[in-house]
């Protein structure tokens, strides 16, 4: 075994050049199967992270019935949800903990002579409990301020760190957002960036009432974020703000929802399935090249056995069986595309952080991805290595004695 | 005593789609244990035919071949290889070494295939062994472009005893060396025989035939003669002889 394994070595040596121009197309395919695989895990870990920072609890609901537009297509629709909505899904859902309103705007924000432009949200003092925000220092404005409209704002690290400089506490000091002078009283905890790479720092809460009276002028709400008591009541929740708002929006039995719920584990699912088509697609990349690969190593393994004809008859001669030589030319074709594999897994170690560099996908190598690639170039060299070493194993030991 | 070689009209013909040859047409001949046969005839006489069937690298087409008292067509290819690897050596005309391989790893070579498994220390000490009767102990590391042709056919040789083989066979081994170098290879065969060894060698040089102790002489695939060697060569004095002859031609 010993023996066979060094004359393996010793075959793939003899040609360098060849061997290794053999092994590119492994190379190429399990780098591929490394990375794809990478930036799968590594967008599901970032998944994961988020569904983690907002509650497996969170529902959504939105503006408009995207089972038409797609998810996305609800950030376009008009908003459409009220304050009587707000009001009556507080009241009258009884599987929930705490309900938002969403209101958006961007506008510029100054302190002093620093000024920026910040994406402000008007919500509720449900807001910063639904959405798992920790607070730094300061607290979370309240349920009066919001009933009073009052100048009062919740402010991100990224913000604070324009505004205040890094590190310097915001609370109590007064912001001007559009002019209009806010107290600061609370300062987020770092959230990091979200699954589409957006900073989840660089934000402003304040009550909704305040942005709608001070920003927006809307009088209706794009989203509700609403938690649930827990991922197990979140169905039952579901069923009964559709039924409390087809109701307050007068929708009859025969037409379709005017909004949409969405869960974060939808959302999740949503962005995970977006994730699968682009590792589906580096997949059949990966598979094509390792499928190259493979025939560029039955090839090279072909031009061997006919090259090496001679020493087979040798071999034979002196009592190899069939089986000897089939084994001696299936463990050089193994070895050329395990240690190809064994480039392609450095390549795709040496590929991924690079990707995340320059390309911002969020990557992360398993070490089953490593296995799964090894194991899947060591069968290439089984499966593509098996042909070229039959046809070795069955030559007859006179001919290939004879062969010149 | 049973032969340990033993052809009962034995024929082989090759089929080349519609076209037949007959290379052997009915050969029927015992080997006894310790006999040094020489093969001989002309070329296409079917000579290597033969020695190919004894060898268990081919299978006769007709007739029967029992070696060492076992009908071979009664075995499969691996029962044959196996045979091969344990009761037969074989050194080629063309020397037939692996090039990019020690002399020593090319003595071990049969040994990769052997069963029970021989450890690899073991194996290192019978190829040296090997090479040691041989002549060549020195020359171990030396791959074969390094030696000369009787070196490279002394190494083939101490590849097909080092499984101490019943039979050693040899096609033509002195068909690509020079006189001098043809009676060292007779010398290592004489001393094996010797030592109990049983060859069957192939030639067309009578010079080459009377080292031997009985020779076959084959035509048109049939044995014409067979018998003994009366004035059979001693390779030492055979040796000396040569030497004395080359002097006098640089004297002359
Ligand atoms: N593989 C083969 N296919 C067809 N004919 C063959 C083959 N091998 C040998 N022969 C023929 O068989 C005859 C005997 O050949 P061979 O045994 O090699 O003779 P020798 O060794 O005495 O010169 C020759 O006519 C040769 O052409
Ligand atoms: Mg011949």
């Amino acid at each position: 075994m010993l023996a066979t394994l060094k004359t393996a070595l010793r075959a793939i040596r003899r040609n360098i050049l060849r061997s290794f121009l053999t092994m590119l197309g492994i190379i190429v395919g399990i780098s591929a199967v490394i990375v794809g695989v990478s930036m799968g895990t590594g967008a599901k870990a970032e998944v994961d992270k988020q569904i983690a920072s907002m509650g497996n609890n969170l529902l959504i609901v939105f503006s408009g019935n995207m089972s038409r537009g797609g998810v996305r297509g609800g950030f376009g629709m008009q908003p459409n949800l009220t304050e009587r909505d707000y009001e009556a899904l507080r009241r009258e859902v009884p599987g929930i903990v705490g309900v938002s309103p969403e209101v958006r705007a961007t506008a510029q924000v100054a302190v002093g002579n620093q000024n920026t432009s910040v994406g402000i949200w008007g919500v509720s003092a449900d807001f910063a409990e639904i959405r798992s925000w920790k607070f730094q220092s300061g607290e979370n404005f309240t349920d009066a301020d919001v009933r009073s409209a009052n100048k009062v704002c919740l402010i991100g690290k990224t913000t604070a760190a324009t505004l205040f400089g890094e590190g310097v506490d915001p609370v109590g000091q007064i912001i001007r957002i559009k002019n209009a002078p806010f107290t600061v009283v609370g300062w987020l905890a770092a959230k990091g960036a979200n699954a589409f790479g957006q900073d989840q720092d660089d934000v402003i809460l304040m009550p909704y009432t305040s942005a709608m009276k001070r920003l927006t002028g809307d009088t209706k709400f794009r989203a509700f974020s609403i938690a649930a008591e827990s991922a197990v009541a979140i169905p039952e929740a579901t069923n009964q703000i559709a039924a409390v708002l087809r109701q307050l929006h007068q929708i009859t039995p025969d037409k379709e929802d005017d909004f949409s719920i969405r869960s974060q584990q939808e959302m999740s699912d949503f962005a995970n399935a977006n994730n699968r088509v682009m590792t589906v697609l580096i997949g059949a990349f990966a598979g094509i090249s390792l499928v190259v690969g493979g025939i560029g190593i039955m090839n090279i393994m072909l031009v061997s056995v006919t090259e090496r004809t001679r020493e087979i008859g040798i071999r034979l001669a002196v009592g190899a069986r069939a089986r000897d030589v089939l084994r001696q030319f299936l463990i050089e074709a193994v070895l050329l595309s395990v240690v190809g594999g064994a480039l392609g897994i450095a390549a795709g170690y040496w590929l991924a952080p690079m990707l995340t560099k320059f390309a911002g996908f969020p990557t992360l190598i398993s070490s089953t991805s490593v296995l799964l690639a090894f194991s899947v170039s060591a069968v290439i060299g089984v499966v593509f290595g098996f042909f070229p070493a039959l046809k070795a194993a069955n030559l007859d030991p006179i001919d290939a004695l004879r062969y010149e | 005593m049973e032969p340990i070689i033993k052809l009962v009209d034995y024929r082989r013909t090759y089929r080349n789609g519609s076209l037949e040859v007959h290379a052997v047409r009915g050969v029927s001949l015992e080997i006894h244990a310790g006999e040094f046969v020489a093969v001989m005839g002309a070329s296409g006489s079917g000579k290597s035919t033969m020695m190919n069937t004894i060898g268990c690298l081919d299978r006769p087409t007709g007739g029967r071949y029992l070696l060492d008292g076992v009908d071979v067509d009664s075995l499969n290819r691996d029962d044959l290889a196996d045979l091969r690897n344990r009761k037969l050596g074989f050194v080629f005309q063309g020397f037939n070494l692996l090039s990019r391989t020690s002399a020593l790893e090319n003595v071990e070579l049969p040994m990769l295939y052997s069963r029970p498994a021989v450890p690899g220390r073991e194996q290192r000490r019978r190829a040296l062994e090997a090479l040691k009767m041989v002549g060549l102990a020195d020359r171990a590391d030396h791959y074969p472009n390094q030696l000369s042709g009787g070196q490279q056919q002394r190494v083939a040789i101490a590849r097909a005893l080092v499984n101490r083989p019943r039979v050693l066979l040899a096609d033509e081994p002195t068909g690509n060396l020079d006189t001098r170098t043809s009676i060292e290879v007779m010398g290592v065969f004489q001393a094996l025989n010797d030592q109990g060894i049983t060859i069957v060698m192939v030639t067309h040089e009578l010079d080459i035939a009377n080292f031997a102790r009985r020779t076959v002489v084959m035509r048109d695939g049939l044995v014409r003669t067979d018998e003994r060697v009366t004035q059979r060569l001693h390779a030492p004095e055979a040796l000396a002889k040569l030497e004395a002859e080359q002097k006098a031609v640089h004297l002359a």
